[in-house]
């Protein structure tokens, strides 16, 4: 076999959806190859068919998504149509597919170790301890630590970082040609996604594997991809080599996409020192005890000695990994949950502390954005009675807090027909555009945005990313603005808060921290960022 | 570049979703269909059972006991009239029309099945309600449910029936009690997961009071599940009545229902099985439909229940 030849050739694939839906194809005349020892990255947003070409190259389709044509070449062999027993004789040995949610896709009830010696049992003639060896072997080549307790771990008791290990351990045992990743970082925190993407590049290099790499993400593109292929509601509108189609987009959708990526801003931005100021928090603590009949009892610092103030018109970021506090911190000043020390200081009064009733009166100078849009918004209540139902409660009657909901829509560039609809009747920005409205409804003094732009495709993301800057301007509001992503925070941030494990370790005016950071948390965090080196947005 | 227009070419435009509405999605469901058509069968005979061919069901005549199914005998009215009868489905030891106390039967177990589910899952949603919110009230209130699943439900009926007295309301109260349990678990871990939903979270930072999110924003999505469980509850009740009346602890013996007549075919059952083959009958083709609605239902409105397919 010619050693040139591309590993996978997908030839004028096109995939059919079942009827009914908003378009008829998932995937539209789609061709592109994968060479060996090469990367090719799918990049589109929700809805681009990226996930399901995955699928179909390993047939794993779904029977409502069929085929309708084109071929799908492995080495030179059509799989298109391949029979089940073939398809499982490919899987692993010579292509192997590692997913999203390690979590998920690694089984519960079964050892990490059995679950890579499964893969060799199937495939394989070797005896138990050769095929001890291998799976030692790989796990330290995918750089776990302390191999033979991996091996006799459960998958809950390794960090999402190395389940994902596992799954590319798993994927890679029998060195097959083709690796498939589908959005294999994106559950990760920046710093593990960086290690990962690290990983795959060297194993890929070392092994001569064939990489088709599936993310939504630019900045992974432009840090492991050799080639890239760009989607669009199931039609490819671009495929070149990536520093051509990253530096120079023929595409409009592909320039819309890169001038949607948030870049890194780290000029000074001009702050009103003498605004009054608006929220000031001081040695917030939240811990949780863990408390049971039996066993030891555990204390858990959610947050500890945590100081900060936004001013009116200002915005504060705090940017943080999962599990740093960050959104306990949101969720204490909205009371949520309650602090278990410390103040938190809303003008002249301290909600720290208030009993449910005599907080009612304070709770619409503080309203909250949450991430999930498809979560936000009672299934079974309309748009028009969800905006109502704040006002409503401080005494607004009925016709007025219509119009006044008429009027947000507007502001947030929604039809007022959205009134008499239900949330499932709109898609995820349209949601979270009318979850802002209904948060504004109440003239709060301060607005928290937690990860409210972080489950949102990129373009969508600009678009609401812009509305926060309009409203803050306009309204002149103060926000607190929670994310973990270090450019969409440096798009909207005055001042910054960097958390981690409940403490804030770096805090203060965003441009300086992002121009010039110093503590060594926030280094790391910053050398993680994937597509540092490309310039992205306008 | 950065004159391109974002809005224009943004993907969202394409993605509003048709969506089929629940009703339509269980209208079309075919087991929704045969159980809710046997059932509509079965409510129509209840409601029509004077005009079907029935007498009084408490008339009897000695001359025509014991009849197999289908022959003619003679029974007496009230006022002393003697009215020439086919019993088609048999009479009983005390000349009775087997007929027509079974299909005035079908009003005591509908009734019967009806009333529980609902007085079940009232009072269970009031608990379960309480229990997933006022985290103070939970531990006393589920630990006194558990002690109730403790007992088997149907010696807390005998009891219950067997202090107060044998009629329509006791029977029912008797039946539900044990259900609630089931149905507070049911309701309070459905509010356990609801609480923590951002919209009930948006909701409490909108200043609503609790009793309007439990009302406006928790109970409305918890229904789903309970009318499935409410279908279920329906059923188990119907067979409950059967068998508090078969044990002769139920509805006193001259009202009829088909736990009564079975009841009193017992003793000859080897000679005349009749007696109690056609309110078995009836009693197992009920609770069939009603379980198969029950299915049905799950499958449409509640699919994570729902088996994969």
């Amino acid at each position: 076999m010619n050693a040139d030849a591309p590993i996978l050739e997908v030839q004028n694939l096109s995939i059919a959806l079942p009827s009914g839906g908003d378009r008829t194809t998932a995937v539209r005349d789609v061709s592109f190859t994968v060479g060996r020892g090469e990367i090719v990255c799918l990049v589109g947003e929700s809805g681009s068919g990226k996930s399901v070409i995955a699928q179909g190259v390993m047939g794993l389709l779904p029977k409502q998504l069929p085929v309708t044509s084109g071929r799908i070449l492995l080495q030179g062999e059509d799989i298109t149509h391949a029979p089940l027993a073939r398809l499982r004789e490919l899987r692993a040995t010579r292509m192997s597919m590692i997913f999203q949610e390690p979590m998920t896709a690694l089984n519960p009830v079964m050892t990490c170790g059995d679950q890579i010696d499964e893969v060799l049992r199937e495939h394989t003639k070797l005896s138990p301890a050769e095929r001890r060896e291998k799976v030692l072997a790989i796990i330290k080549e995918v750089m776990l630590p302390d191999p033979e307790r991996m091996v006799a771990s459960y998958p809950h008791q390794l960090s999402g970082g190395q389940r994902q290990r596992i799954m590319i351990a798993m994927a890679l045992v029998l060195d097959p040609v083709l690796l498939i990743a589908d959005e294999p970082t994106t559950a990760l925190d920046v710093t593990t996604q960086a290690q990962i993407l690290k990983l795959v590049l060297d194993l890929q290099k070392r092994h001569g594997t064939g990489v088709l790499f599936i993310t939504h993400d630019f900045g992974v593109v432009a840090e492991i991809a050799h080639r890239v292929a760009v989607l669009r509601l199931g039609d490819l509108v671009e495929l070149g080599p990536k520093d051509s189609v990253l530096r120079n987009p023929q595409h409009d959708y592909t320039k819309m996409l890169m001038v949607s990526v948030p870049k890194l801003r780290t000029e000074e931005r001009p702050v009103d020192a003498s605004a009054p100021v608006v929220l000031s928090v001081k040695s917030l603590a939240k811990t949780y005890d863990d408390r049971s009949w039996f066993g030891k009892r555990r204390t858990v610092h959610a947050a500890k000695d945590v100081n900060f103030e936004i001013r009116r018109g200002q915005t504060l970021g705090i940017v943080g990994e999962s599990g740093s506090g960050k959104s306990t911190v949101a969720r204490c000043v909205v009371r949520l949950v309650d602090p278990t020390g410390g103040s938190v200081q809303l003008g002249s009064d301290d909600i720290a502390t208030l009993s449910p009733g005599a907080l009612r009166p304070l709770r619409k100078r503080v309203q909250i954005v949450f991430q999930d849009p498809y979560r936000s918004l009672n299934p079974r209540r309309t748009i028009g009675e969800a905006m109502i139902e704040g006002p409503m409660n401080y005494g607004m009657a009925r016709e007025p807090a219509l119009a006044k909901a008429r009027e947000l829509l507007k502001l947030v560039r929604m039809d007022e027909s959205a009134m008499q609809r239900f949330p499932h009747q709109f898609s995820g920005g349209q949601r979270q555009r009318i979850c802002i409205a209904r948060a504004l409804m109440m003239e709060p003094e301060l607005l928290i945005a937690d990860e409210a732009v972080s489950a949102l495709d990129v373009s969508v993301q600009a678009q609401v990313l812009r509305l926060f800057e309009e409203i803050r301007s306009r309204l002149h509001i103060a926000m607190l603005f929670i994310t973990h992503d270090l450019r969409v925070a440096s798009q909207v941030c005055d001042m910054l808060a960097v958390m981690s494990k409940g403490e804030v370790v770096e805090y203060g005016p965003a441009h300086r921290i992002f121009g010039a950071p110093q503590h060594a948390y926030t280094k790391a965090l910053f050398a993680a960022a994937p597509g540092k080196d490309f310039a992205f947005g306008a | 570049m950065a004159e391109l227009n974002v809005e224009a070419l943004s993907v969202e435009a394409a993605s509003v979703v048709r969506q089929q509405s629940a009703w339509q999605r269980v209208r079309r469901h075919t087991s929704v269909r045969i159980g809710g058509i046997v059932l509509a069968l079965l409510v129509l005979v209840a409601v029509a059972a004077p005009w079907l061919g029935t007498v009084d069901p408490s008339l009897f005549d000695p001359a025509s006991r014991d009849l197999t199914p289908g022959q003619t005998g003679e029974i007496t009215t009230l006022d002393g009239e003697q009215l020439k009868h086919r019993f088609l489905m048999g009479s009983d030891s005390f000349g009775r029309d087997i007929y027509s106390r079974v299909l005035y039967g079908t009003r005591v177990s509908l009734i019967v099945g009806v009333a529980t589910a609902l007085v079940a899952l009232a009072v269970g949603i009031v608990f379960g309600l309480v229990a997933g919110y006022l985290r103070r009230v939970d531990g006393i209130l589920m630990r006194v449910m558990d002690g109730v699943m403790a007992i088997p439900a149907i010696l807390i009926a005998i009891a219950l029936v067997a202090l107060w007295k044998g009629s329509l309301l006791t029977v029912v109260i008797a039946i539900a009690i044990p259900e609630i349990p089931r149905v507070t678990r049911l309701v309070r871990s459905l509010v356990l997961t609801i609480r923590e939903e951002p919209y009930v979270e948006a909701a409490v930072s909108l200043g609503t009071p609790t009793w309007l999110i439990m009302w406006r924003h928790i109970l409305p999505n918890t229904m789903a599940p309970l009318i499935v469980q409410g279908t279920f509850i329906c059923a188990a009740g119907i067979l409950t009545e059967a068998i508090l009346s078969f044990l002769g602890v139920g509805l006193p013996p001259d009202i009829p229902t088909w736990g009564n007549v079975m009841a009193e075919g017992r003793a000859q059952f080897n000679e005349y099985p009749h007696n109690i083959f056609f309110p078995g009958l009836f009693l197992a083709v009920t609770v069939l439909a009603v379980n198969i609605l029950g299915d049905g239902l799950r499958d449409t409105l509640d699919p994570k229940m729902a088996k994969r397919g």
